[in-house]
């Protein structure tokens, strides 16, 4: 039966038009209400945070807006600030060269070790970004020679015998090692070691060909010691843990053992101790009457205690690759060498770089501890010549804010970096 | 029709030690273990050589001579004319007291962190994300010395609480912050305290057994037994109930200025406290990380599910996402409580006598004998660590799921 129109009441024949959502459930107001006012807990935890980081601010701010970066010391700063809140800035701009170089690096070579840097930038970039043209990895690979003529100087001839061994190794090496891995290895070393005694007389004879002048290692400080310490050791420390991690998962017990007590050993001691060893301990070790710098004993040291962790980082890596890729590895007949080089390594690196970079982060920040045994890095200038001087004695926030803010930096880059990496390296589909 | 023979009999030659798979590794490990054993001999006639030369010998007799300095902050007796050996004691002692102290506060703020770092609220997320990477970005030794620098240069000296006039005051009229270190009451046990602290361990002992007898009482029949209110009671109430009973037999002595310093109750030295938060705080960043990643991995569909049986937030969170996350998350936490010992020899640098200021600092320079307090002094390190990672075997196997 139909139903008569005049039967119903009402029916609505058009849409209605559609009416904004309600004010608190959009936009900013949303935002506020779900992210900041979300519950009783929630507003309390915004009112608390809001009121420490005013806290913070009220009293932060007006001490780097006040601060005063030209006067000539402490007594200065007061008398100008009279009681006002602010900084004393003027130390950075007065003590910079002493907090980046030391206190003896000589005055007119700062530009070696600055240009130093900016190289070690240049020579980064293609080990770090694949963008970057190939042909600057040949820079890359130059660099440790400049740099190390650059900031010690003496006749580059020394660098360059340094690198002619180098290269005379790696010949002989690609020439024999399709032959075999392990006398391809032993007869390069070989040839680099005759290549080094025989090139010693030449640098020897030659001390003046374009040389620097000669800065002891004893004159190194300030932050550069940082990185020089934190460059030289992360780079050494890679290819050691890679063998010690390959010596922990070797079938040959005696070569496993040493290796896992070489390890455990250092991870079981703190820094500190190995840097004891380094200051005080190994010279009894050494041939006597043999004077050994005491920044290469500390690299030594650094790079054993990096090298372990590296290692154990590295284990993981090897551990995690499925067991398949090593059976196919062996099925297609490579050899241990080859199948290291070519399947398993490149994987397995690939897996560790996230641990590799925090203990390269965690190895730069311990490079301050060096301090500990009067070496004069960031922390021990600021420590000792600069707090102690009439200057500047009271100037605390003002320098540890510097170290601080100079470590984040750094600190910070690098595991951002590493998280862009891993980023780009995944070839898993998610 | 096949033939099986058998594989040719070889002669040995001696080439195959190079060239056959089956005698090479006795070839490498016989060739490693030789360049082993001759660089400890190369090292070993050098250090007697040197020994020689310098008139030394190897010996720990100086353990038992008398130390002849003072240690401001120790546990246990001690005088400068204690022996060396007791100085190590002391600083043994202080270094567990400072690792124990730091472990226990990281704890507590890396977990609050880590949690409110997950936190819904947008403002303490960020807080605690800039938290996290302000200082584990920064080297602990600077947080250290800053501490350090806060409570020997900013806080006001002793005089400061004197007279009318003072400009500092006392917090709640018993602890006293001042350049010399923090004044804090200390109990006074009179007569009759054992008893006190007798019924305090008892109802200790009472709260374990009620929870375990509310979690039978739920296996068994699924009633839920209020567990919160009740342990706290039972924790708390028979003892202060004994204390007032017994005529409050343990008192506060409270610190008081004498002279130039104040006298009584403890004193808790500067570089102890530096190194007490710089170490939690800096630990706590990475701790509050474990946290996160912990609860992160525990996948959404565990919480989902959990909720479909109808569990109330709180329930879920305690029987069903906690169990799984403390998994994942306690095997970097008890390396990070490692990392805390090892890190607290950075003592040196603030001056606080752990077994690193005692034994490798003063020790060291007073008798000349590096090798041997060295020596001493890794192996007090490594014992912690092997222990430590002994324990942490065993507690991994213990909670590794049973797979098949």
């Amino acid at each position: 039966m139909p139903v008569e129109r005049s039967q119903i009441a009402f029916v609505r024949e058009e849409q209605l038009p559609e009416r904004s959502p309600p004010v608190l459930e959009t936009g900013a107001l949303k935002w506020i209400r779900e992210n900041l006012l979300n519950g009783v807990t929630g507003t309390l935890l915004t009112l608390v945070s809001l009121y420490a980081i005013y806290f913070v601010l009220s009293s932060v701010l007006p001490w780097i807006i006040n601060g005063l970066w030209n006067t000539n010391n402490i007594r200065e700063c007061k008398d100008i600030l009279a009681g006002m809140s602010g900084g004393c800035f003027s130390v950075l701009s007065d003590r910079w060269n002493q907090l980046l170089f030391g206190i003896t690096y000589p005055n007119d070579q700062y530009w070696r070790p600055s240009l130093a840097f900016v190289l070690l930038l240049i020579a980064l970039a293609p080990v770090l970004f694949s963008q970057v043209p190939r042909q600057l990895l040949v820079f890359s690979a130059l660099y440790p020679f400049i740099a190390f003529w650059l900031i010690w100087g003496g006749t580059i001839l020394f660098s360059a015998v340094a690198l002619i061994g180098f290269g005379v190794a790696y010949m002989v090496y690609s020439r024999l090692v399709a032959r075999s891995f392990a006398v391809a290895i032993v007869v390069g070393l070989l040839a680099a070691v005759v290549t080094w005694w025989l090139g010693g007389f030449v640098s020897d004879a030659f001390p003046d060909f374009a040389a620097l002048e000669v800065v002891a290692s004893r004159d190194m400080g300030g932050f550069m010691l940082n990185m020089i310490l934190g460059v030289v050791c992360v780079s050494l420390s890679l290819p050691l843990g890679i063998l010690l991690a390959l010596g922990r998962q070797s079938s040959m017990p005696i070569i496993k053992w040493i290796c896992v007590v070489f390890i455990e050993f250092i991870r079981g001691v703190p820094l500190i101790t190995l840097l004891f060893v380094a200051n005080v301990v190994l010279a009894y070790f050494l041939p006597p009457g043999s004077n050994f710098d005491l920044i290469l004993r500390v690299i030594i040291m650094i790079t054993m205690f990096a090298a372990a962790y590296i290692a154990e980082v590295i284990r993981g890596g090897l551990a995690a690759l499925p067991r398949g890729q090593y059976e196919a590895a062996d099925s297609v007949g490579l050899d241990y060498a080859q199948s290291m080089r070519l399947i398993i390594l490149p994987q397995a690196l690939k897996i560790s770089i996230p641990g590799i970079v925090n203990v390269a982060v965690g190895l730069f920040k311990d490079t301050t501890l060096v301090s500990v045994i009067s070496m004069f890095d960031l922390v021990g200038m600021i420590r000792g010549p600069i707090l102690a001087s009439t200057d500047w004695n009271g100037v605390y926030w003002e320098l540890w804010l510097f170290a601080a803010v100079l470590f984040f930096t750094v600190c910070y880059g690098i595991s951002q970096y590493s998280q862009w990496l891993e980023r780009q390296l995944t070839t898993d589909h998610r | 029709m096949a033939t099986i023979s058998a594989p040719p009999k070889a002669s040995f030659a001696l080439s195959m030690l190079l060239n056959d798979t089956r005698y090479r590794s006795y070839t490498f490990q016989f060739i490693s273990l030789f360049l082993l054993f001759v660089a400890f001999a190369y090292l070993g006639s050098n250090l007697f050589r040197n020994l020689a030369d310098a008139g030394l010998n190897i010996s720990y007799d100086f353990l038992g001579e008398p130390a002849g300095y003072d240690i401001n902050q120790r546990l246990i007796e001690y005088t400068s004319q204690s022996t060396h050996m007791r100085a190590t004691v002391v600083g043994v002692l202080n270094t567990l007291l400072v690792a124990f102290l730091a472990c226990l506060s990281a704890t507590i703020l890396g977990v609050v962190a880590g949690v409110l770092r997950l936190s819904r609220n947008w403002l303490i997320s960020k807080l605690m994300a800039i938290y996290v990477e302000a200082f584990r970005n920064v080297p602990v030794l600077i947080w250290i010395i800053i501490i350090f620098t806060i409570m020997t240069a900013v806080l006001p000296a002793p005089r400061a609480f004197r007279g009318d006039d003072a400009t500092a005051s006392m917090i709640f009229e018993s602890i006293a912050f001042t350049n010399r270190g923090v004044y804090v009451p200390s109990p006074v046990l009179g007569s009759g305290s054992l008893a006190v602290v007798l019924v305090f361990v008892l109802s200790i002992v009472a709260v374990f057994f009620y929870r375990r007898y509310a979690k039978k009482k739920l296996y068994s029949s699924g009633r839920l037994l209020p567990v919160f209110w009740p342990s706290l009671s039972l924790l708390f109430l028979p003892s202060i109930f004994a204390f007032f009973v017994l005529g409050q037999p343990v008192s506060l002595e409270y610190p008081v200025l004498k002279g130039f310093n104040f006298a009584g109750g403890w004193t808790v030295r500067g570089s102890l406290i530096a190194l007490w938060f710089a170490l939690a705080i800096y630990t706590g960043a990475f701790i509050a990380e474990n946290v996160r990643a912990g609860i992160l991995a525990i996948s959404k569909g565990q919480t989902e599910a959990a909720a479909s049986l109808g569990l109330r937030p709180n329930r879920i969170m305690n029987l069903v996402v906690l169990p799984q996350a403390l998994r994942v998350i306690i095997p970097p936490l008890i390396s990070q409580y490692l990392n805390i010992t090892k890190n607290s020899s950075l003592a040196i640098a603030v001056g606080y006598m752990d077994i690193t200021g005692t034994l490798g600092g003063i020790t060291l320079n007073q008798t000349g004998r590096a090798i041997e307090t060295i020596l001493l002094l890794m192996l007090f390190y490594l014992l912690i660590s092997l222990s430590i990672s002994a324990i942490m075997n065993v507690y991994n196997k213990a909670v590794s799921l049973k797979e098949r």
